[in-house]
C-alpha cells in the first residue's frame, strides 16, 4: 500500500487536500446550495421555511410587493448599503494613502515599527473598538466634551454634535475598523517599487508632484485595489457597526438579513437578500480582478 | 562482485510538458560504468544528463529500461534505500542544521550509534580539510566550504557510487581548478565510483578516466579523453570538445583507412575515417585548429595555399584564419613560443598551410 | 521605495492618523477607571472597595458570565487554530507541490470566503446546521437534552472553515521558494518520506505555519458575524458577550474587560515578535 501511495503523486495531493475538500465542501458549499435553495421558498405562519420554487423574494427585494404594487423600502437599504460601503472605501483610501506613503519613505529600521502600529488597534477586539467610538461621539461624549471645553475656554458658547446615533457614526466606525486593511496593501506595492524608478523620473525631468502622478501612483495601484476588495467586501455585508453606531436606525443589507434570521423569523427573505449581496459583491470583484488584477497583495497583507 | 558500478540498460525517460504533451529527456540510453572509475557525463544544457543521474540517484523512474547498481536491478526503489549517494549542484546543505548536524544527517538514518557518529563526522570534515566546523552553520561558509561539506555529507556514508551534479558550477573560476584537482585526488583516495555531470568539457577532460558524451537525450560517444578528443565519433562530439573546422566534401577514393575527398574549389585532402565509405558520399573532414601548421611542410599530405584574414592573439596562442580557395575558412592555432612572440603572418599575407593525413578526420553524421 | 526628504503635509496627516488609531483605545482605557457607573462621562478615577482604582477589574473577576465567555473565546480559538493550521497546512502542500484532477476547484473554493460578505458565509452554515440537526433529531428521535444543537462544537467547526484559506494563503507563499533539493537530498542520505517531512520540510516551512496560526488565532478571537450565527446557549463568546452587554448598559467592566484584551494581546504579540527576531 506504500509503496501504491509512493508512485501516485495525485492520490498524495488528493489526501492532502481532502480535509480542506470535506471543509469547503460541508461548510461553504453545501450551506451556499442550501441558501439558494431556500431563497426561492416561503415562510410558514409559525415562522418556519416552506420549500417551493418562487421568485416571490427576490421580486420584494426589488420592490415588487405579491400585489403588484411597488415599495422602494428594500431597495433603498440595498442603495445605502453600497452608498456607504462606496462611501468608506473612499475615505479610507483618501487615509490609508498618506499614512502608507508616509511608512515606505521612512528609514527601513523604522519602518516595521510603524507598520506594527497599523496593525495594534486590530488586535483588540472588533465589537470593543466600535464601543469605544459611543463614547466618543455620543452627545455627552469625549469628542464634544473636548471641543465644549476648547470652546469654552475661548468665550464662546459650543452646541454639542448630536453623532450618535447617525448615519455619520457608522460611516467613521467603518473607516475605522477597516483603515488598517487598506494601509499594508498599499504599503506592500509601495515598498516595492525601485527606487530607481525615482531617480529616472528625476533625470527625465519630472519634478515631485509629476512623478507622483506618473510614476508612484499607476505603481501603486495593485495595493489600492487589494485594499478596496478587503474593505469593500466586509463593509457591505456587515450588520455590527450599523446596529451599535446607528442606532438600529441605519438598516443595511446586512441588518435586514440577520433581522430576517432572528427577529422577522422569514429566513427564506434573509436568504435571497443574502444571495443578492453575494452576487453584487461578487460583481464589483470580478470587475476588480478582470480589470486590475490582484491576489499577491492580498495574501502580502 | 558485479562488474559494474552502475549499468544503464537503454533507460528512457519522458516527462508530461507544459501543455500536456510527453517530452523526452533520455532516450534509450545505454551505459556502464565501471568499478572504481571517475566517469562523466558530458553535454549541453537539456541533453538528459542530469535526469540521467537523477534516474540512478532514484529521484526519478526511468519510463522505460533498467537502471542496475553493482548488478542489483532499482526497479522502484526509493532513494533512501539506494546505496549511492548525491552532491547537489547548489549544495542543498539543510539550513536549519549545524555543520556537524548535516553531516551526521544520513548516519543517523542507518541508525549507527552515536560515538560512532561523532567520530566519523569528525574524521569526514578533516578529509574535506574543514576540520573543527561542526557547530558553523552553512550560512556563514563561503561556496567552496558549503561545497566540500556537502561532499563530506555524502561520503561520510561510505556510499558504493557517489554522484555529482554540476557540484563546482557555482564556483568562481580560480577555486573551480583547485576543486576540480582536489576531488580527482579525493576520489583516487576513497576509491570509490564518481559519477560526474558538467556542460564544462575542460572539467570532464581534466578530471574523468571516462567521458560519455551526451546530446538531445542520447548518449553519443563513451571514451577517454583522448579517444573523444582525438577520434570523435561525429560532428557533435568533434565540435562540442574542444574547436574543429570542418571541411566540406565528396568522397573520392578509400583505402583502408586512408581516404581522399575532393573540396569545393578543387582541392584534394587526405583524411582518416573508421568506417567504410561509398565514392561521392557527402563528408565533413574535422581538423582541429592546432593540428595546422602555418607554415608548409614539405611531406605534409594536405598542403593548400591561402589568404589571412583574421589574427586574434589570445596570449599562450594566436589564432589565424585562413581562406582557402572555394571560399572555405580553416582556423590555425599556433603557439607564442618564440622569444619574440611576433605574430607569423598579417592579414592580407599569402600562406601555405598543411596537416597531416592523421590530424584529418572524415565524419559523416 | 527608500527614505527621502518627505513633505511635513505627509508627516502631519500621517500623525492625525495614528492619533485617529489610538484615540479610542486611549479612551477605552482612561474610562476603565471612571467612577460613574453609567459610563457616559468621565466623572473621576474611581476608589472603592479593596480593589481601589482597580475597582471595576474586580468586579470583572468575580462576573462568572465574563469569565465563561472568556473561557469559550479561548477554547474556541485554541482548537480551531490547531485543526485549522494542520489542515490548511496540508492543503498548501497539495496546492504548491501536486497535481491532481480537482486541484483549481479547490483553489477557487479556498479564495471565496475571502471574496463573500462573512454573513453570507454565516447565514448559510445557520440554514445548513438547522436543517441538519432537524432532519437528524426527527431521524433519530432525539429529545430533550439528547438533541443536537447549534453550540461550541458548530463554533469551532465553523471557525475552523474561514481560517483553513487564510493558513493555506500564508503557508504557500512560503512554500514557494522552497528549495526541492533540500528534501532530494534528506532521502538521498537515507530518510524515507515521513522522516524527511519531519527533520527538514516541517522545520523550514514552520515559521510559515506559526504566522498563519497566529492569524488563524486573531481571526478567531475578534470573529463576531460566524461566532453569532452559528453559536447556542452556554458558547458565548466575549465578542458575543460585549455585544449583548451594548443592548443593554454598559458599565465601565467593559473597559476594564477591553483594556485587558489588548494589553493580553499586546504582551502575546511582543513575546512573538521577540521570538520571531531571535531565530
Amino acid at each position: 500500500m506504500i509503496q501504491t501511495l509512493r508512485e501516485n503523486k495525485k492520490l498524495q495531493g488528493l489526501l492532502l487536500i481532502l480535509p480542506t475538500l470535506l471543509w469547503m465542501f460541508g461548510l461553504l458549499i453545501i450551506p451556499l446550495i442550501l441558501t439558494f435553495v431556500t431563497s426561492f421558498g416561503g415562510r410558514s405562519a409559525d415562522g418556519n421555511v416552506i420549500y417551493r420554487f418562487s421568485l416571490n423574494n427576490y421580486l420584494r427585494l426589488i420592490g415588487l410587493t405579491p400585489e403588484g404594487g411597488f415599495d422602494p423600502l428594500y431597495l433603498q437599504i440595498i442603495w445605502r448599503s453600497l452608498t456607504l460601503a462606496f462611501q468608506t472605501t473612499i475615505l479610507v483610501i483618501l487615509m490609508a494613502y498618506p499614512l502608507a506613503y508616509f511608512i515606505a519613505r521612512a528609514p527601513a529600521k523604522r519602518r516595521n515599527t510603524l507598520l506594527f502600529l497599523v496593525l495594534v488597534p486590530l488586535w483588540t477586539n472588533f465589537v470593543i473598538r466600535i464601543y469605544a467610538w459611543i463614547m466618543i461621539l455620543r452627545t455627552q461624549g469625549v469628542l464634544n466634551s473636548v471641543i465644549g471645553w476648547l470652546v469654552g475656554l475661548a468665550g464662546g458658547h459650543f452646541q454639542p454634535f448630536e453623532l450618535y446615533p447617525s448615519q455619520s457614526a457608522v460611516l467613521i466606525g467603518m473607516v475605522y475598523e477597516f483603515l488598517p486593511f487598506m494601509i499594508l496593501p498599499i504599503y506592500t506595492s509601495l515598498e516595492k517599487i525601485d527606487n530607481s524608478l525615482f531617480e529616472a523620473a528625476a533625470d527625465l525631468g519630472a519634478n515631485a508632484l509629476r512623478t507622483f502622478w506618473r510614476v508612484t501612483l499607476p505603481l501603486s495601484m495593485p495595493g489600492v485595489v487589494a485594499g478596496t476588495i478587503l474593505v469593500f467586501v466586509p463593509v457591505i455585508g456587515t450588520f455590527i457597526v450599523s446596529d451599535i453606531l446607528g442606532g438600529r436606525q441605519v438598516i443595511l443589507v446586512g441588518n435586514l438579513i440577520q433581522r430576517q434570521f432572528l427577529d422577522a423569523r422569514d429566513p427564506a427573505f434573509g436568504s435571497a437578500a443574502s444571495i443578492f449581496l453575494m452576487l453584487m459583491t461578487l460583481i464589483v470583484t470580478l470587475y476588480y480582478t478582470r480589470r486590475f488584477g490582484f491576489g499577491e497583495e492580498i495574501a502580502a497583507a | 562482485m558485479a562488474e559494474y558500478a552502475v549499468e544503464l540498460r537503454d533507460i528512457s525517460k519522458r516527462f508530461p510538458g507544459p501543455s500536456g504533451e510527453l517530452v523526452t529527456a533520455v532516450r534509450n540510453v545505454t551505459m556502464q560504468i565501471r568499478d572504481g572509475e571517475f566517469f562523466s557525463m558530458l553535454g549541453p544544457s537539456g541533453c538528459g544528463k542530469t535526469t540521467s543521474l537523477r534516474m540512478i540517484a532514484g529521484f526519478e523512474l526511468p519510463t522505460e529500461g533498467e537502471v542496475y547498481i553493482h548488478g542489483k536491478p532499482m526497479g522502484k526503489t526509493p532513494p533512501f534505500q539506494r546505496p549511492v549517494n548525491t552532491v547537489f549542484q547548489n549544495y542543498a546543505l539543510f539550513p536549519h542544521m549545524t555543520i556537524g548536524e548535516n553531516v551526521a544527517f544520513g548516519l543517523q538514518m542507518d541508525g549507527v550509534p552515536k560515538s560512532e557518529i561523532m567520530a566519523r563526522v569528525k574524521q569526514a570534515l578533516e578529509m574535506v580539510r574543514l576540520p573543527g566546523y561542526e557547530k558553523r552553520r552553512a550560512r556563514q561558509l563561503s561556496g567552496g566550504q558549503q561545497q566540500r561539506v556537502a561532499l563530506a555529507r555524502s561520503l561520510v556514508k561510505r556510499p558504493e557510487v557517489l554522484l555529482l551534479d554540476e557540484p563546482l558550477g557555482a564556483l568562481d573560476l580560480k577555486l573551480r581548478k583547485d576543486m576540480q584537482l582536489e576531488l580527482k585526488k579525493l576520489q583516487r583516495e576513497v576509491g570509490i565510483t564518481f559519477i560526474y555531470v558538467t556542460h564544462d568539457q575542460e572539467e570532464a577532460l581534466t578530471m574523468s578516466d571516462r567521458i560519455a558524451v551526451m546530446s538531445g537525450g542520447v548518449t553519443l560517444q563513451v571514451g577517454n579523453a583522448n579517444e573523444i578528443y582525438e577520434r570523435p565519433n561525429c560532428k557533435f562530439v568533434a565540435d562540442f570538445i574542444g574547436e574543429t573546422n570542418f571541411l566540406q566534401g565528396k568522397v573520392t577514393e578509400q583505402n583502408g583507412k586512408a581516404v581522399t575527398l575532393a573540396l569545393a574549389g578543387g582541392l584534394t585532402v587526405h583524411a582518416e575515417a573508421e568506417q567504410s565509405l561509398a565514392n561521392g558520399t557527402e563528408a565533413s573532414v574535422a581538423v582541429r585548429p592546432e593540428k595546422v601548421n602555418l607554415t608548409g611542410h614539405a611531406g605534409a599530405a594536405n598542403q593548400f595555399t591561402g589568404r589571412i584574414v583574421s589574427v586574434v592573439y589570445i596570449g599562450t596562442d594566436t589564432y589565424y584564419g585562413v581562406r582557402l580557395p572555394g571560399d572555405q575558412l580553416l582556423r590555425a592555432r599556433e603557439q607564442n613560443d618564440r622569444p619574440d612572440s611576433r605574430p607569423m603572418a598579417a592579414e592580407g599575407d599569402e600562406v601555405t598551410i598543411s596537416f597531416s593525413t592523421q590530424a584529418a578526420r572524415v565524419l559523416t553524421e | 521605495m527608500s527614505s527621502t526628504k518627505r513633505s511635513p503635509w505627509i508627516t502631519l496627516s500621517a500623525l492625525l492618523i495614528y492619533f485617529f488609531l489610538y484615540a479610542p483605545i486611549v479612551v477605552l482605557i482612561v474610562f476603565a477607571f471612571n467612577s460613574s457607573k453609567t459610563n457616559i462621562v468621565f466623572e473621576g478615577v474611581v476608589n472603592q472597595g479593596a480593589c481601589g482604582p482597580f475597582y471595576w477589574f474586580c468586579k470583572l473577576f468575580s462576573n462568572d458570565d465574563v469569565l465563561d465567555a472568556a473561557k469559550n473565546t479561548l477554547t474556541i480559538a485554541f482548537i480551531s487554530t490547531i485543526v485549522s493550521a494542520i489542515i490548511g497546512t496540508m492543503a498548501a502542500l497539495a496546492l504548491q507541490r501536486y497535481d491532481f484532477p480537482v486541484k483549481r476547484a479547490s483553489e477557487a473554493a479556498l479564495y471565496i470566503p475571502i471574496v463573500i460578505p462573512e454573513i453570507v458565509m454565516g447565514i448559510g452554515i445557520l440554514v445548513f446546521f438547522s436543517a441538519l440537526f432537524t432532519w437528524f433529531n426527527s431521524t433519530f428521535g432525539l429529545v430533550g437534552d439528547g438533541r443536537l444543537a447549534m453550540g461550541l462544537g458548530t463554533v469551532i467547526v465553523s471557525h475552523i472553515a474561514f481560517s483553513i484559506p487564510f493558513v493555506t494563503l500564508v503557508v504557500r507563499a512560503r512554500l514557494h521558494g522552497f528549495d526541492k533539493s533540500l528534501e532530494e537530498a534528506a532521502m538521498d542520505l537515507g530518510a524515507n518520506e515521513f522522516t524527511t517531512f519531519r527533520r527538514v520540510t516541517f522545520p523550514l516551512i514552520a515559521p510559515g505555519v506559526l504566522s498563519g496560526a497566529l492569524l488563524a488565532f486573531t481571526l478567531s478571537l475578534d470573529d463576531f458575524i460566524i461566532t453569532f450565527f452559528t453559536t447556542g446557549p452556554g458558547s458565548t463568546t466575549l465578542p458575543i458577550y460585549v455585544y449583548g452587554l451594548l443592548r443593554r448598559i454598559v458599565t465601565p467592566e467593559v473597559n476594564a474587560l477591553s483594556t485587558i484584551w489588548i494589553l493580553t494581546v499586546l504582551i502575546v504579540v511582543f513575546i512573538s515578535q521577540r521570538l520571531e527576531a531571535r531565530r
